[in-house]
């Protein structure tokens, strides 16, 4: 909302500067976004009077004016082609400031030149804040001003301040509104415009229009005037000026009238060409699904049954708070109009100008629900300034329909509830005198205030409590650190300890951290080689998406991780490591919610390989004590290389799967041809985790240890080995270190060599020789039975 | 006899006096100690002598093979000495060189600011609640006393899964569960991801972060909710950081307000980062709407309590000075490695 500061003072004493006033305004609850000042920057552009202009003697579009401001003549050169001798224009004087810089005596092809004609360009104003000015050239004054005087002055050029609403307060997308809550923050007298209406018009309204309300619950009031002998022409400069200044078109009287009491009082007005409403009958309905209306803007739409409209017998005329027809418009050739000053049901203004792409400023009023009491003023305003500018004569009466009455609002004021929820000492006194200011109803003895119609935000006592807190400002609250109130121990859940943990192990591997988006594309699921029935492809899908891109939420990260690496290996990122701790979301059969799971997911590629991501992941589970893990060959899952991923269980609980990614995959996501992910359960973690720690015993006795180099079959993975290695190991073996695999010449084809050391120690004595050899023999022996293993 | 192990004798002293290395040195040993050494071959032309020179020469002998002895552990001494010496003055190292550990990784940025946000409300006594993301239209609007068509849903333009599910639009709904299963007193904060139907740009996200905060108790008041944004902005942007509140309008509390921080590029003063105000916006507070109370059963004449949500984007942006939303989600190592 932009409120002219004139336009204000017209109701509001001011007694601050510009800034103060906003800042106060700001601190009372309407917030101010800008003050704009129209005329900043222009300073010393008089009006001038073209007394004489000849040719130059050297350039052909260019003209030598003398120009009287007043004090002197002065010589101009000037290159506009509308001016005339007799114009009345604005002259930038020697070292005027305009806001294209500064102005300086020159000579303009040998010719001097004290000074330069403007255009409303030069000035900084648009076509919207004077409609007459030429689309090229110098602005002309049509009332001819007084010569010498300053443009400022004489344009009526001054700050304007933009304010932020809340919807809550529909009261405040007003002139009066504004001033009022201007007059409570500064202390000043605050005044509503005095309205008459002479009504000079013959006869009465309903002798020429009837309403009917078909909807009450949709219109709760529809008030008509009715002006004839109107007489269509521009309105006055001031009026063009302030709609200009608050950001409306200026179009002609009857319209700028409308819309100037739409702006002071916050009730959007419309204009009928009455001659245009068939039989002068108002009828207020919903529309058929068949209806059309051409509405004022020139377009097409197309109407429904959840729709209000405003109807004669035989069509919609406009749709109610939303937008004028064509068919009714007032144009020059109106003589006579109904006026419309109504009050429509927000919600219904608002769906309707959704479905139907408007949002006007009456719907944007309309839509926050707006005052019934507030019709009529607002139609006997717009009649009195029709009245005053001349627009034509109202006929004696209003035709108004109100079937359904508005309620008054009463509230106890309790001072203490306020002063307890605001953690203040104010006075009860100051609190009722606050109130009266505010307009509300005051009963100083109980204390009951009756809450004025256009507070409809008002309803309980933390209502009151704002008023009182915003009026007594915020900040002078003392602030307090709710000392006697319970005590509570602030602290991490185990869960959130342990995933501070991954992180901390995830840093420690040198990955970085990384945030992506959590909805995707379905296209990643052919991407990623996922068949058609895979159960990945189950996702959320969201009903209004900003773009397939973002139209499902994820039920895996690897897309987004293979994105990650991408950009960077894209950008030369030499070694690519990241993780991400974020949700999965997987539709669940007969639930409202989906399942959202947290996963880890690293991602790695570079100076890497499947052994670096697998050792990040045993690292992190043994810093979580993480017991009964396994990882297991995966052949199936569609993302991965067959012969590079592991399944991995904790316990008997799938836990998620590493390795590295599939090339044809990694092709697809743009990555590079060995890309490695990891994607973990992170509940599954932190619920085998376990962090009770107890010492043991350091060993008495000392090991024994033997080394053994085995040929296996190439297929033979080492887990299995050391399983057989564990199961005859006897309670005596205490470790199986991996320490060489070799493929080559050595051993035959489709062999490899896997060489362990072995220790063994005895908790209650020293290991001989021999109770040694006893178990490495029932080894050996195990290891060629089940694996046909040998000693190298 | 006696001048010959005198002669002996210098030459000893002289050649070990003379010795340069532990080769050498070995060879004087042999050659003077040794079996076929040239003291040894004297002790052993001892059978030579009367029995009056034997023990004379004798006791001259073995002074001489002590003095021998002495020298040569001295200048062995020496050599290693030396040697040492030799060894580290060639084993020089380049210690400019950077070290070989693997460069820890980095916590994102919005993590780090989530952390420092959550310790210092722990640090007051709050303990974190998480909520989903999927929510129900119910908590996310309607029990924030947000019903169908109203207008406030329009200023957060939501992304719908069905008629009653919605992608939370805020971390508030986590309030509601909290508040539905816990008696107070209840001092939580809720870190957490929402939704909202913006375009990607330099200032926009269709997905954010926010941290939620909600204390419920007999007695608390707005002061109490000052206090506590107060002691919050300090920690968070310095000790000297100011706040201020100005009226707002959210559904769910009463009074409402937002809040700014004084600049922390100028304090106060006006500066680029600020936009020239002094002040930066950063949260959004009030006292919980008795309607709010009541629908998750608590009564609000016996209890009252304060919420407020922030950015933590927003917030980031403004700690780390960085001018472009999307930088946060591109995750590119060169953007990260800087925190």
């Amino acid at each position: 909302m932009k409120a002219p500061i004139s336009w204000l003072k017209d109701y509001v004493n001011i007694n601050v500067d510009i800034e103060k006033l906003a800042e106060l305004l700001t601190l009372s609850g309407s917030k101010v976004e800008a003050v704009e000042d129209l005329g900043k920057s222009i300073e010393n552009v008089v009006v001038g009077k073209i007394v004489s202009m000849d040719k130059h003697p050297n350039a052909d579009k260019l003209k030598v004016a003398q120009v009287d401001v007043g004090k002197e003549v002065i010589q101009v050169v000037t290159g506009a082609p509308n001016v005339q001798v007799g114009d009345y224009i604005p002259v930038a004087l020697v070292g005027a400031h305009l806001p294209g810089g500064k102005i300086k005596a020159s000579k303009l092809r040998g010719v001097e030149s004290y000074g330069m004609m403007c255009s409303i360009e030069e000035l900084n104003l648009t076509s919207d804040y004077l409609p007459d000015a030429p689309e090229n050239g110098v602005y002309v004054f049509r009332n001819k001003p007084e010569v010498g005087r300053d443009v400022k002055e004489v344009l009526g050029l001054e700050p304007v301040i933009e304010f932020e609403i809340t919807s809550n307060r529909p009261d405040c997308f007003s002139i009066i509104g504004l001033a009022r809550e201007a007059s409570v923050t500064l202390s000043t007298d605050f005044k509503k415009p005095e309205i008459t209406v002479k009504e000079e018009g013959k006869g009465k309204a309903s002798d020429h229009a009837s309403v009917v309300i078909k909807n009450p619950e949709l219109c709760s009031r529809y008030a008509a005037r009715v002006v004839t002998d109107v007489k269509i022409e521009p309105s006055p400069e001031w009026m063009q000026r302030r709609l200009a200044a608050a950001g409306m078109r200026p179009i002609n009287n009857i319209v700028d009238i409308t819309n100037y009491v739409m702006l002071e009082m916050g009730q959007p007005m419309h204009a009928f060409d009455l001659e245009c409403v068939d039989g002068g009958n108002i009828i207020v309905r919903t529309a058929r699904d068949d209806e059309v209306i051409t509405t004022l803007d020139g377009q097409k739409r197309q109407l429904d049954s959840s729709m209000l409209v405003i109807a004669d017998e035989n069509k919609p005329v406009a749709i109610a708070g939303v937008m004028g027809g064509e068919n009714s418009e007032v144009t020059s050739g109106t003589r006579m109009i109904l006026l419309e000053s109504a009050n429509f049901n927000g919600t219904s203004v608002r769906l309707t100008g959704k479905k139907v792409g408007i949002r006007s400023e009456a719907s944007n009023r309309f839509e926050k629900g707006l005052d019934v009491e507030n019709v009529i003023p607002a139609l006997n305003r717009c009649a009195q300034l029709i009245e005053e500018l001349g627009a034509g004569k109202v006929v004696p009466g209003i035709v108004d329909c109100y079937p359904v009455k508005s309620e008054t609002v009463e509230i106890e004021l309790n001072d203490k509830e306020i002063n307890n929820l605001l953690g203040t000492d104010i006075k009860r006194e100051w609190m009722l005198d606050l109130f009266e200011k505010l307009e509300f109803g005051v009963d100083r003895d109980s204390g009951i205030l009756t809450v004025p119609s256009f507070r409809a935000d008002v309803r309980v006592q933390a209502d009151l409590a704002e008023e009182v807190a915003r009026f007594y400002d915020y900040n002078n609250i003392k602030p307090t650190l709710l000392s006697g109130k319970s005590s509570t121990l602030g602290r991490k859940t185990y869960s959130q300890k342990m995933e501070d943990l991954i992180i901390q192990q995830m840093l420690s591997f040198g990955l970085y951290e990384t945030y992506t988006f959590s909805f995707t594309s379905p296209k990643v699921w052919d991407k990623m080689r996922l068949p058609k029935e895979h159960e990945l492809r189950n996702a959320v899908v969201i009903t209004n998406p900003l773009g397939e891109d973002f139209s499902i939420m994820r039920t895996t990260t690897i897309p987004e991780m293979l994105g990650v690496l991408k950009t960077n290996y894209n950008r030369k990122v030499e070694d690519g490591r990241f993780f991400e701790i974020s949700y999965v979301y997987r539709p669940i059969e007969g639930q409202m919610l989906p399942e959202e799971r947290k996963v880890l997911t690293i991602g790695l590629y570079g100076n890497t390989d499947f052994y670096y991501l697998k050792g990040i992941i045993e690292q992190l589970f043994a810093q979580m004590n993480i017991k009964d893990a396994d990882f297991s060959p995966e052949k199936n899952h569609p993302a991965y290389h067959p012969g590079r991923c592991a399944r991995v269980t904790i316990g008997n609980t799938a836990t998620g799967y590493i390795g590295e990614i599939h090339p044809e995959v990694a092709d697809n996501f743009e990555c590079p041809a060995r890309t490695y992910i990891a994607v973990l359960d992170i509940k599954t973690m932190i619920e085998n985790s376990n962090m009770t720690k107890e010492y043991k015993g350091l060993p008495k006795y000392p090991a024994i240890v033997r080394d053994i180099a085995l040929v296996v079959k190439n297929e033979i993975p080492v887990k299995d080995i050391e399983a057989v290695i564990r199961q005859f190991g006897d309670t005596i073996l205490e470790e199986i270190k991996l320490f060489d695999v070799y493929k080559g010449e050595q051993v035959p084809e489709g062999m490899k060599s896997v060489a362990y050391t072995l220790t063994f120690r005895s908790p209650d004595k020293t290991l001989t020789d021999d109770e040694v050899n006893r178990v490495m023999e029932n080894i050996l022996n195990g290891l060629k039975t089940d694996l046909n293993a040998t000693l190298r | 006899m006696k001048e010959q192990i005198e002669s002996i004798a210098s030459e000893a002293m002289e050649k070990l006096e003379n010795v340069q290395d532990m080769k050498s040195l070995e060879e004087i040993r042999v050659l003077f100690l040794g079996k076929k050494g040239k003291l040894t071959g004297i002790l052993k032309g001892m059978g030579a002598l009367s029995p009056e020179e034997r023990p004379v020469v004798g006791q001259m002998v073995n002074e001489v093979r002590k003095q021998v002895e002495d020298s040569i552990l001295k200048n062995k001494n020496r050599l290693l000495q030396k040697e040492r010496e030799e060894k580290i003055a060639k084993e020089t190292i380049d210690v400019t060189m950077p070290g070989t550990l693997l460069a820890r990784g980095k916590k994102h940025p919005l993590t780090q600011v989530l952390d420092e946000i959550k310790e210092v409300f722990i640090g007051m006594g709050y303990e974190i609640a998480e909520g989903p993301e999927v929510e129900l239209d119910y908590y996310n609007f309607e029990a924030l006393n947000i019903p169908k068509n109203h207008p406030a849903r329009d200023t957060q333009d939501s992304f719908y899964i069905n008629e009653n599910v919605v992608l939370r639009t805020q971390t508030s709904p986590v309030q509601i569960r909290v508040m539905e299963n816990k008696k107070p007193p209840i001092k939580i904060i809720c870190p957490g991801r929402v939704y909202r139907s913006d375009q990607v740009d330099a200032t926009h996200s269709p997905i954010f972060h926010q941290v939620e905060g909600l204390v419920v108790d007999k007695g608390v008041t707005m002061g109490d909710l000052i206090g506590t944004l107060q002691v919050f902005a300090r920690s968070l942007f310095g000790e000297d950081t100011n706040i201020r509140l100005r009226p707002h309008h959210f559904p769910f509390t009463e009074p409402s307000a937002e809040v700014d921080v004084s600049c922390w590029g100028c304090g106060g003063k006006g500066c680029r980062i600020c936009k020239n105000e002094g002040w930066i916006e950063i949260l959004g507070a009030g006292m919980v709407h008795p309607k709010v109370l009541e629908i998750c059963g608590i009564d609000p004449k016996v209890y009252s309590g304060f919420a407020f949500g922030l950015g933590v984007e927003r917030t980031a942006m403004g700690r780390f000075n960085i001018d472009d939303m999307r930088l946060l989600y591109e995750n590119d190592m060169r953007f990260l490695k800087q925190f």
